[in-house]
């Protein structure tokens, strides 16, 4: 399981009032805790309050802040063009791009920078006219991008698409069709294009967030999920992942299981 | 879509393992690729050989087994010697005489004789005790200091005695070897445990416990298989060299001690036995071992040669 870190993001309080007095602490912070807590990437997101022209100089910022406290990479993630390719531009390893949708004029924009760059990057199983109900219609938006990816020559390992899951409250029956989808995406091509979910969405504005979040990335890593953009910073969801690791024969088990999934 | 040269890429490898002193140290382990696959990633190190000495004569060792070894095997330095013109990378002493069935011999004599054997060769030295768990730990916390700084692979630490083994390796500059019984999640479990003492991973060596040909060699043929797979994958306690004590579990075996005339239709004993301790041997090294303990010196050549082969590069 590839854990993205969700917390450096404008949509939290701290992380927007650090990037409105340009305060680094925060944001190492973060980046710090979350690679204790087993995160692969950093998702870094300016968050909707941030000008669009200062975006790219906010993510620069960002980025570097991040990678200076922390030895991973970021998992480049804005809805503004200049402010990913801003933030790939002083990014050290490998970055992902968060994201391009299943729409020609993103994916032209977003595929050959991830190219240029040699970034992984994140599909969006949607596109203009919004995220498809059916499992089968999110498969044929995945295979829109899998056949664009590979004609940039990204190869699949690089591309992670995600089905979008929606929150339990307000769009219930989308859950088992996202878990279709995942299953499905490893039909598409050979190797397979690996899969991701933004993992709290799956709760937004309900009770019990961790147990439905924990819950739901254990039944997606079932179906052959690779990657979630979570909290890592839930104890309860990493030695559920741990947990799931071993069942999974992901992991070989061993009695000090919960301690070795947290060592790097 | 474009056609992909399906290679696995494995994100991990094997820890490397120093043995010996400058300049004959001898290296293990260190792979990057399923044994063999030269074409996948690299291996850096071949497999090597151990021949074992006895610290006294071994009594139910079938005489084909002694003769190599005739006038040498009351004196362990001079069989140390003799297994060096033999072409062992490596010497294993195996110290007999300390098991309460045998001599009883206290640590202190033990000592000497390691110490004696050590000064004898250029080669890097494997010191095994008797196999009673708590009389190792004496052994080899005395064995391990006389041998300071010289760089020695001793065992075999177990659940229950690793502690002391792992304490005498950390303060004089050892290696250990970590044993569990044909069961990779106490492998994994031991490693763990004899890390979390600070020994560095890379100075540990996993005995599997392996069984001969026809002797239950899938049981560990199998474990060996999936350690390294996980060692490939990021399993950083499992990612150690695999040790195989060969010699001790081929002629054991009723196809080696068998006399040529108990079985006339299964050839000529000496023949048999040793190809059924190179088989033994060579279908580890599939598996990924990389040290082999042996006992009859035409099993080191036909096994190096073995390796010779398997080490021609067949990378495209």
């Amino acid at each position: 399981m590839i854990l993205i870190g969700e917390r450096i993001n404008g949509m939290f309080k701290d992380i927007r009032e650090a990037i409105m007095n340009k305060d680094p602490e925060p944001i190492k912070y973060w980046a710090k805790r979350q690679y204790e807590q087993c995160a692969a990437y950093l998702d870094i997101n300016t968050g909707p309050t941030v000008d669009k022209a200062d975006q790219p100089a906010v993510m620069e910022w960002l980025v570097k802040t991040a990678q200076e406290a922390a030895p991973l990479p970021c998992c480049i993630d804005s809805t503004n063009p200049d402010a990913i390719e801003a933030g790939l531009k002083v990014h050290k390893g490998k970055a992902m791009i968060n994201s391009t949708t299943a729409d020609q004029y993103k994916m032209d924009i977003y595929l050959p920078m991830a190219a240029k760059y040699n970034a992984a990057i994140i599909g969006l199983a949607m596109n203009e006219k919004g995220v498809p109900k059916s499992a089968s219609d999110r498969i044929a938006l995945a295979m829109e991008i899998v056949v664009n990816a590979d004609m940039h020559g990204i190869p699949m390992e690089d591309l992670y698409i995600d089905p979008l899951m929606l929150p339990c409250n307000v769009a219930q029956e989308h859950g088992v069709e996202v878990l279709e989808t995942i299953r499905q995406v490893k039909t598409l091509a050979d190797p397979p294009p690996r899969t991701t979910i933004g993992l709290s969405n799956s709760s937004q504005n309900c009770t019990n967030r961790h147990l439905i979040n924990r819950t739901f990335l254990i039944m997606a890593m079932a179906h052959g999920l690779d990657s979630a953009i979570a909290d890592v910073d839930d104890d309860q969801l990493l030695d559920a992942v741990a947990a799931a690791n071993i069942l999974l024969n992901k992991d070989i088990y061993c009695d000090s299981f919960l301690k070795t999934f947290r060592s790097r | 879509m474009a056609v992909t040269i399906a290679k696995e890429k494995w994100t991990s490898k094997v820890s490397e393992m120093v043995l010996g002193t400058e300049p004959n140290t001898v290296k293990v382990g260190g792979e990057s690729t399923l044994p063999f696959l030269h074409f996948e990633g690299e291996i850096p190190n071949r497999p090597i050989t151990a021949l074992e000495v006895w610290d006294l004569e071994p009594t139910d060792w079938p005489d084909i087994l002694k003769k190599p070894f005739e006038g040498v095997l009351n004196d362990p330095v001079a069989w140390a010697k003799k297994n060096v013109e033999y072409g062992a990378d490596v010497v294993a002493l195996r110290l007999m005489s300390a098991h309460p069935d045998y001599k009883n011999a206290t640590p202190d004599e033990c000592a000497a004789t390691a110490k004696a054997v050590a000064d004898a060769v250029n080669v890097p030295l494997i010191v095994i005790g008797c196999g009673v768990e708590d009389k190792d730990a004496e052994v080899l916390e005395k064995v391990g200091e006389a041998l300071n700084g010289k760089n020695c692979l001793i065992g075999c630490a177990t659940e229950k005695n690793y502690k002391t083994i792992t304490a005498t390796a950390m303060v004089n500059g050892h290696s250990i070897i970590a044993s569990s019984p044909l069961d990779i999640n106490l492998a994994k479990q031991l490693n763990i445990l004899v890390t979390e003492m600070n020994l560095a991973a890379n100075r540990i060596a996993i005995d599997p416990l392996v069984g001969a040909l026809g002797y239950g060699i899938e049981y560990a043929y199998s474990i060996m298989e999936r350690a390294r797979l996980g060692a490939l994958m990021g399993d950083k306690m499992l990612a150690m060299p695999v040790i195989c004590f060969v010699g001790q579990e081929a002629w054991k075996a009723k196809e080696a001690k068998s006399p040529d005339d108990e079985n006339p239709e299964w050839g000529a004993q000496e023949r048999r036995a040793i190809l059924w301790e190179v088989i033994t041997a060579t279908t580890f090294a599939q598996a990924g071992g990389s040290i082999f303990v042996l006992r009859h010196p035409e099993s080191v050549k036909e096994v190096k040669k073995h390796i010779d082969k398997m080490m021609e590069s067949n990378a495209y």
